[in-house]
């Protein structure tokens, strides 16, 4: 093994870990606090590519600016949705066992609502640009550039989001909310405004994960799905609830994924899903627990 | 309304439709036993969905796994055996996979089993999809076919053996055990029900069904290949019919399946493009604001208490 695939397999899994990380903290904020698992969560994913893309090709927008429009945009549009219909079914389900089989179906139908409109208004064609399509030498190795930009970019994403749950106020009320929803009213927290935005922070995250991936590959409307069956896995291996579990699981997840892809292409999903199996088998509330 | 007599008109007016169903062949447009081919699938999938999940509170979303694996039987072994054959192993496979599946996921309590089964569908698509490239050296398989009448008749009789076995469960003790385990798991283990056998013999039967559907199926539908046969949206469309229709009702799943099935043929036929967001948009109603179905609604007219609810 040359070092060179050590460093390709090295960076492509910390890319892919960050991407993984990004997608299922987002998904973990959804499920794990506001008890919806958002199964068009990878959708958002989807839109968030495509904004990024039509700010590049129409505005010549840099993709890494782009996390200014797109970020605000798919808030937004969590927010809206989570006002709208997922409240609603809250307000209108007996118990919250009741409320999760619902919102996760009405979610399923989310899925189909947005996946159209995209295929309907962006067609079904895959969809490229081209961005720091150079390669760089470093230490006698070349990396493309892009790549590097997007691994940078998603660290520092990673880290002002770490930053922002373990230190910031709100980031302390979100955490409350998920341990524990009663008590943190108790403690004078918002709950409804909390679980909102993060449901709201959730679709925020999936788009700027959107953003990197298409700074990599081709985009189609179709390309959301494998990402949210790969942030519930990431869901499940960090535990519901544990944010900062998200984070690691979708880093373990990614160098896996990785690994695999070099040895046997084919199997990369079916690996991280025996491994989802053994963890749900195992220890059902997450390696890292709750 | 005495027990009895209100058994009796029940059988009466089922075998009525049965006969009816059973001669429409002979005075219907040839294309009408097609079209109602698809409706009885979704009939078998909703009930055998509806049987365990049901009363358990157990979502299942494996019915595409289920579904697939008996199609698959049927390409692998259509031309090794005759087609009623071929038809029993399918569900036999399925009902085998079924039990694995359940003794697996023995420990997994709420929510944690709709996430573990939608997986599941995930992981055997993606495995058949490498064993078909890599071993087999295959994209998908042709299967044999069967004359559309055969196909249809098959159906029927499915049908009427799923609502059958459903109602026999549903009167039996069985049914009372799986209700308990709905109700109250913890508790219906403590006086003496043995819960997991019978979480793993009920999820297994219900995937017999789906698994003998999907053998037929396969037949109709002449070739298939991972993507088809194990697709997503039919994890989420039996949920959907059975909850439109009213879980806690015998009849619900069925009439659910019914007019769901219409409806989304005519939206198919009218409107071919934007039938999935149409698609979409009918699943968030329905869940929104038919939580306990068109049966649900009759029985709010009628005053009465409702049975359960559904969904987990």
């Amino acid at each position: 093994m040359s070092i060179k695939l050590v460093f390709d397999v090295a960076i492509t899994g910390l890319i892919m870990g960050g991407i993984y990380a990004l997608i299922a903290m987002g998904l973990n904020l959804q499920y794990g606090v506001a008890r919806v698992l958002n199964v068009s969560h990878g959708e958002f994913v989807m839109v968030g590519a495509f904004i990024t893309y039509f700010a590049h090709k129409l505005f010549g927008i840099n993709p890494l600016l782009s996390l200014v429009l797109c970020g605000p945009l798919l808030f937004i549009i969590g927010l809206f949705m989570y006002r709208t219909l997922f409240q609603y079914l809250r307000r209108t389900s007996q118990s919250l066992d009741v409320f999760e089989g619902r919102s996760m179906l009405a979610s399923f139908g989310a899925l189909y609502v947005i996946q159209n409109i995209a295929l309907l208004w962006w067609g079904p064609n895959v969809k490229a640009y081209s961005y720091l399509n150079y390669p760089i030498r470093f230490l006698g190795l070349t990396f493309e550039a892009n790549r590097l930009a997007a691994l940078l970019f998603t660290l520092v994403l990673i880290l002002v989001f770490y930053l922002f749950v373990v230190y910031s106020k709100a980031g302390k009320a979100i955490r409350a909310a998920a341990q524990n929803e009663k008590s943190a009213q108790l403690m004078g927290i918002n709950v409804p405004a909390v679980l909102g935005s993060c449901f709201a922070l959730g679709s925020l995250l999936a788009g700027l994960a959107g953003s990197v991936i298409s700074m990599m590959q081709e985009i189609t409307p179709l390309i959301g799905f494998p990402y949210l069956i790969i942030a519930m896995i990431v869901l499940v291996l960090g535990g519901a609830g544990n944010i900062l579990g998200s984070l690691l699981g979708g880093l373990i997840l990614g160098s896996v994924t990785t690994i695999v892809m070099y040895v046997e292409p084919g199997l990369s999903l079916v690996v991280s899903y025996v491994i989802f199996a053994l963890i749900l088998l195992i220890r059902p509330e997450g390696v890292l627990g709750r | 309304m005495d027990n009895t007599t209100g058994l009796l008109k029940k059988g009466f007016f089922s075998s009525l439709l049965v006969l009816f169903l059973a001669t429409l062949p002979f005075y219907m447009p040839p294309y009408t036993p097609l079209a109602v081919t698809s409706i009885l699938m979704y009939v078998v999938l909703t009930v055998s969905w509806a049987m365990f999940c049901g009363p358990t509170r157990y979502m299942s979303l494996a019915t595409a796994t289920f579904f697939g694996v008996g199609m698959y039987t049927s390409a692998v072994l259509g031309e090794r055996l005759p087609f009623p054959l071929v038809v029993v192993c399918g569900s036999l496979v399925s009902f085998l996979i079924g039990l694995l599946t359940g003794y697996i996921c023995l420990r997994l309590r709420g929510f944690y089993f709709a996430i573990f089964t939608f997986g599941l569908n995930e992981l055997v698509r993606n495995f058949v999809l490498w064993w078909e490239g890599r071993v087999a050296h295959t994209v998908g398989r042709w299967v044999v076919l069967v004359d559309s009448l055969t196909i249809y008749y098959y159906m029927l009789a499915i049908v009427v053996l799923t609502v059958l076995v459903t109602f026999v469960i549903n009167r039996s003790r069985y049914g009372l055990i799986l209700l308990s385990i709905g109700e109250a798991e913890e508790a219906a283990a403590h006086i003496g029900i043995n819960v997991t056998r019978y979480r793993i013999f009920f999820f297994a039967l219900s995937c017999f069904f789906i698994g003998m559907a999907g053998a037929v199926m396969a037949t109709k539908w002449a070739y298939i290949d991972p993507r088809i046969a194990f697709n997503p949206v039919l994890n989420f469309t039996p949920v959907l019919m059975a909850l439109f229709g009213g879980v806690g009702m015998m009849y619900g799943p069925i009439v659910g399946a019914g007019v769901l099935t219409l409806a989304s043929e005519i939206l198919l036929s009218r409107f071919p493009y934007y039938y999935m967001l149409l698609y979409g948009i009918l699943f968030i109603v329905i869940i929104s604001f038919l939580p306990d179905g068109l049966v649900g609604l009759t029985k709010r007219w009628r005053k009465a208490p409702l049975l359960s609810q559904a969904g987990g």
